[in-house]
């Protein structure tokens, strides 16, 4: 029998923070199964960001069509998550997943 | 697991967007380097031993990225070059404060010399009192072209006359969208070189970063732990260059290899343009305006431009005759000196002062005594 949820730590950096109320960490216990019973995966956790954290309005600065937008470099264990199945990746407990975005000023 | 292509060993972390290639992150900070390397030796930016070089830096990823690079490289290499970090202080209360921080820490940590040159010095006006003037719409034009002369006047007080900026791949694919989209060849040209030195400015300016995608800069800087700051400009329209740039993400999306090929289409086209004599050499190195985010990557840069209404007339007179010079015009700039400030110019009154001259007729003189927190 799997736990309900699972413990991960989210990061924020390249200026997402301050869609979270400058918070560049977050420890969350994400429910292991969404609303319709699938494994909670990375478009899921976006979502639930969203609704659960982000303190900014605009959720499409980080939201767009169901996963992250475009220009926003997600890293799960500190590896390009392209090579884990990007928004598909389904998380495992003590997962570090930061978003960063290159979208800011340089 | 996906093993590095390189070294076979490593847990590949990288998926680099040029070519899929699949790599781990010792082996990505490596090439990263060595392709910055290249890039410098290919285009010989640094032909002079001894030389200084400026660094135009603002604190965000991009200028840092390329300081901490050439730091590296030039230690590894021995280009035998000393490097500056110039900053530009356009007075923007709550962004450029905080930024500027940022640039004092990175000077500690490469060992390098910072100078800062203000808006408020240099021209009587900061960006916050210029929008208490002429609003947010169109200020971009005015921070866009003092902050080109600053770059030159600061570097020039350094007795420098090269200065590095650190556009990177996507900036400049932007850019070449923008430039395409407006039908403006000249600018299109400029923007796709890697070097370019302008009859109105003695100061060579080269983007080191030019092949170097957004995407590795965000890595490099994230698995280097470098001490970056990343705010937008409070007064940033996202206008044309936003939507031009949301594209260009869309594209690398599906195809990653977008964001170079149009870097390099923008460099054929202009070889083309030059080969068939449609465009003469004198023009596309005349007015070299380009766009406003030099330090800042550009993202913040001159989108007004496109938009005619929100420029004074007299700005608009410039860029025309910039864009299209008129036949009896002579073809070649010469360098002369602004009647007002009596710094270099192409024209009679310097740009800087013509926008400064603007400001001033109608400031009324009590704002003069308007104290701001």
């Amino acid at each position: 029998m799997s736990a309900d949820t699972i413990p991960i730590t989210v990061e924020l950096a390249g200026g997402l923070e301050l869609l979270f109320d400058n918070e560049k960490k977050l420890n969350i216990d994400l429910p292991a199964k969404t609303g319709t019973g699938d494994a909670a995966n990375i478009n899921y956790l976006v979502d639930y960001l969203c609704v659960h954290h982000m303190k900014d309005t605009r959720r499409e600065m980080f939201e767009i069509n169901g996963t992250v937008r475009a220009g926003i470099l997600v890293l799960i264990n500190d590896a390009d998550w392209e090579l884990e199945g990007e928004g598909e990746y389904e998380l495992q407990p003590k997962d570090t997943i930061l978003f960063v975005s290159t979208l800011h000023g340089g | 697991m996906h093993r590095c292509a390189i070294c076979q060993t490593n847990r590949a972390q990288v998926i680099r967007p040029k070519n899929g290639q699949k790599i781990c992150k010792g082996c990505f900070l490596e090439v990263f380097e060595l392709e910055v390397h290249t890039t410098i030796v290919e285009n010989n930016i640094f032909p002079n031993r001894g030389e200084r070089v400026a660094i135009g830096a603002s604190g965000g990823k991009d200028s840092t990225v390329l300081a901490a690079t050439l730091k590296a490289l030039n230690e590894r290499y021995d280009y035998g070059v000393e490097f500056v970090l110039l900053s530009i202080d356009e007075g923007i209360h709550g962004y450029r404060d905080d930024s500027l921080e940022t640039v004092k820490r990175n000077a500690v940590q490469y060992g390098m010399d910072l100078c800062i040159v203000g808006y408020d010095s240099l021209y009587g006006w900061t960006m916050d009192k210029v929008v208490e003037k002429v609003g947010r719409k169109g200020n971009c034009t005015y921070c866009g072209v003092f902050r080109r002369q600053a770059l030159d006047r600061g570097a020039k007080r350094l007795d420098i006359s090269h200065i590095l900026t650190g556009h990177n791949a996507d900036d400049i694919a932007e850019t070449v969208l923008m430039n395409f989209l407006r039908g403006d060849l000249p600018r299109l040209g400029r923007c796709a070189e890697i070097m370019t030195a302008s009859p109105t400015s003695p100061m060579r300016r080269s983007k080191p970063l030019k092949y170097a995608y957004e995407k590795e800069i965000v890595l490099y800087a994230h698995y280097r732990e470098l001490d970056y700051f990343s705010t937008e400009c409070v007064y940033s329209p996202e206008a044309f260059r936003g939507n031009a740039r949301s594209l260009l993400k869309e594209l690398e999306k599906i195809r990653p290899s977008s964001v170079l090929d149009i870097v390099r289409s923008g460099e054929q086209l202009v070889h083309d343009t030059i080969a068939t004599g449609k465009l003469d050499y004198e023009e596309r190195n005349g007015q070299d305006e380009k766009r406003g985010g030099l330090v800042n990557g550009g993202r913040n840069a001159a989108p007004d431009q496109t938009n005619p209404e929100s420029l004074p007339e007299t700005v608009h007179e410039i860029e025309n005759k910039a864009a299209h010079p008129s036949n009896d015009e002579p073809r070649v700039q010469t360098i002369g000196v602004c009647g007002k400030c009596g710094y270099m110019s192409s024209q009679p009154i310097c740009k800087a002062c013509v926008l400064v001259d603007s400001l001033n007729k109608t400031r009324a003189p009590v704002e003069v005594a308007l104290v701001r927190d």
